[in-house]
């Protein structure tokens, strides 16, 4: 908490020209005499950094907010569909657990939903100290104002310090609506959380589009809530106890709200292969076109899409919007597992930006283990069907 | 019908950059834009209003040069725009950010319908819409792909969620937050800006609102505090692996169970 201050005394025209183009913001306007800094201000501080030191912060205390004194526990939302639990869940109770051990704090679960007897067990043997459970048959469908009706009984209760939810579309649409019902802060899509001492929850997210990464804490206000994207913790090992299962009363008025679901239908799974988290890519060192079949078994293990090199789509094994390149698509996938592709630029241009690039090819020498972040310098009959046979063995799910 | 858009500028480009020495953010040297997911927003709202009547009012919290994403509005086909603008409102945060919307909602007046984008390109949070929701005391819902129906208290709506298409029934007033690419946005109409030109539109500033206390703005109302930013780790890290193919498949397995590709059951 703060502001900025200007000293006018330390302005000259110089000076002046100078800040105005330094903000990155177009924040600080020249005016008749001297300069203002306009509402385009995100406290970047550049300005503050200028060797003229004609603006400087000043920390003040805070003016409102709440002591972290009675806030106790870190609380997750355990998100679940038809009384089956998000894969979040249980990697948010990991992280909880791991949060709560730093400050010696409880770990809590809070289950809405209906049918939610199994879901609650689960939760208890991994992790949750309690498990708070409101179960009625008016809330087997998410709509947000129930669920925060039930949340914010939870919160009233248990007075948690943190609160955890992930960064799923449930979670995104029910999260910040609480953190506005308790005039708290709320950090989207976290991808680090880590716990001080004094329990303020440290959480860092990626901001501009990834391109830059943003600390934030929130110090003087309880509970600090925050959602977190899935597939970032991993869940914990159960170490056999077993936490206490509290069913949460909602009264009739709470389980209401104004929207009302008349309809559901599952969605078809087949998304446009520029937008797939997730791509399995066959080139030429597939020989024929029912090989396929392997590459597409691969893809169904990873949850993911189907995409080839250009002579692929020219040979007619695969359709053209299937084609990932300079003339093709462009993915930028979270995982990319190229099979029997040597990497020319083209193909490269269209997949490179991808988070994690997995490559298999024969020739150890090709231009694709330069951009791949794991080369595996092999042949892919050899290694894909003993990969297949691992993941039998190991009883994988996705 | 009246529908608010709420609508934000952005930078012209997220390709910003962090100083890694200083931690501040470089000069990106482009002018803002309009957030680009509130142009479906906008469309969304020019449709409803095509097809069962009404009025459409854009509405932006910014410095005084985002009045230009309101004017983008209006040729676009919106009928008014209002600019929320003060210094007290610098450096706010969601929640910030929603009280300042609220309190100029309370002034523009009583809303049917009120459509925001899904996220913004710069903050990407996602959480502006449904936070006004809860401090206007409607109903929200986000992920909106279609509307199908408007009637005098309700809208029938598809959602996206997750891996279910819902179909839903809200009572009005609600507060949509729809998905991008659910319609294409048509082009600023020439004969508008003609037409509409640069005229001053309505501003309203601290003093204006209701709740004109200015610790519940900017950044002394926020209650999250960025305290660095930096620049993302780049995953440059190159590993090889060569050996036979039960060893390479081992490895490979180990890779994806690592990086959270592929998961143990533990039962």
């Amino acid at each position: 908490m703060g502001e900025l201050r200007i000293d006018s005394k330390k302005l000259t025209p110089a000076i002046i020209r100078e800040l105005v183009d330094l903000c990155p913001f177009s924040a600080i306007e020249p005016l008749a005499i001297g300069i203002t800094i306009n509402s385009g201000c995100r406290f970047c501080k550049l300005c503050v950094k200028h060797t003229s030191g004609a603006i400087e912060w000043t920390e003040q205390p805070p003016g409102s907010g709440i002591a972290p004194d009675g806030w106790r526990g870190i609380a997750v939302y355990a998100e679940q569909q038809n009384g089956r639990l998000h894969g979040v869940s249980l990697e948010l109770l990991g992280k909880a657990r791991k949060l709560a051990a730093v400050i010696g704090h409880p770990v809590y679960a809070l289950l809405v939903g209906s049918g939610l007897a199994d879901a609650a067990k689960i939760l208890a043997r991994h992790g949750a100290d309690a498990v708070y459970v409101c179960d009625y048959p008016e809330l087997q469908y998410f709509t947000a104002e129930p669920y925060a009706n039930a949340f914010e009984e939870f919160i009233q209760a248990l007075r948690p310090s943190s609160v955890l939810v992930g960064a799923t579309p449930l979670g995104r649409s029910l999260a910040p609506r609480l953190a506005a019902r308790f005039d708290t802060g709320i950090t989207a899509d976290c991808t680090v959380l880590e716990m001080r001492p004094d329990t303020n929850l440290v959480q860092i997210r990626p901001a501009f589009g990834g391109n830059i990464m943003a600390q934030i804490c929130t110090p003087h206000h309880r509970p600090q809530f925050c959602t977190v994207r899935y597939k970032v913790f991993s869940p914990p090992v159960p170490d056999g106890r077993v936490g206490d299962i509290i069913p949460l009363a909602l009264s009739l008025e709470k389980r209401r709200g104004g929207v009302q679901v008349i309809g559901t239908k599952p969605k078809p799974r087949q998304v446009d292969l520029a937008e797939a988290q997730i791509v399995v890519a066959a080139g030429r060192g597939v020989r024929s076109r029912t090989d396929l079949k392997m590459l597409e078994h691969l893809a169904e293990l990873l949850g993911g899409q189907i995409g080839c090199t250009r002579p692929l789509v020219e040979c007619g094994w695969l359709p053209p919007d299937r084609q990932i390149g300079l003339s093709g698509r462009t993915v930028n996938a979270k995982l990319i597992v190229t099979a029997g592709i040597s990497g020319s630029v083209q193909f490269a241009a269209g997949m490179r930006s991808s988070a994690c690039i997995v490559a298999i090819n024969s020739d150890p020498t090709a231009a694709i283990f330069d951009i791949a972040h794991y080369g595996f310098a092999g042949d892919l009959y050899e290694v894909l069907p003993r990969l297949f046979t691992q993941c039998g063995k190991g009883q994988i799910h996705v | 019908m009246k529908i608010l858009v709420c609508i934000k500028q952005v930078p012209g480009t997220t390709a910003v950059e962090v100083d890694p020495e200083t931690g501040v953010l470089r000069r990106s040297g482009v002018p803002g834009k309009m957030n680009p997911y509130d142009l479906y927003a906008i469309e969304l709202a020019l449709q409803l209003r095509e097809r069962f009547g009404g009025h459409v009012e854009a509405l932006t919290m910014g410095p005084p040069q985002a009045q230009a994403v309101l004017r983008e509005a209006i040729y676009m086909g919106a009928d008014g725009g209002c600019l929320l603008t003060d210094q007290a409102f610098a450096g706010a945060d969601v929640l910030a950010t929603v009280k300042a919307l609220r309190s100029a909602c309370q002034c523009i007046g009583a809303f049917d319908l009120i459509v925001c984008g899904k996220q913004t390109t710069d903050g990407d949070t996602a959480q502006v819409g449904q936070e006004l929701a809860e401090l206007l005391g409607i109903p929200h819902v986000t992920n909106v792909i279609a509307v199908n129906q408007v009637t005098q208290d309700k809208v029938i709506l598809q959602a996206d969620i997750g891996d279910t298409l819902f179909t839903l029934e809200a009572t009005l007033p609600c507060l949509l937050c729809v998905d991008g690419g659910i319609n294409t946005p048509r082009l600023p109409s020439y004969r508008r800006i003609f037409d509409r030109g640069t005229a001053d539109l309505p501003v309203l500033t601290l003093s204006d609102l209701a709740d004109s206390d200015p610790t519940h703005y900017g950044l002394k109302g926020s209650p999250t505090q960025v305290e660095r930013i930096f620049p993302p780790l780049k995953n440059d890290d190159r590993r090889r692996f060569t050996g036979t193919g039960q060893q390479l498949a081992q490895t490979l397995y180990d890779v994806l169970v690592e990086e959270k590709f592929l998961e143990v059951n533990h039962g």
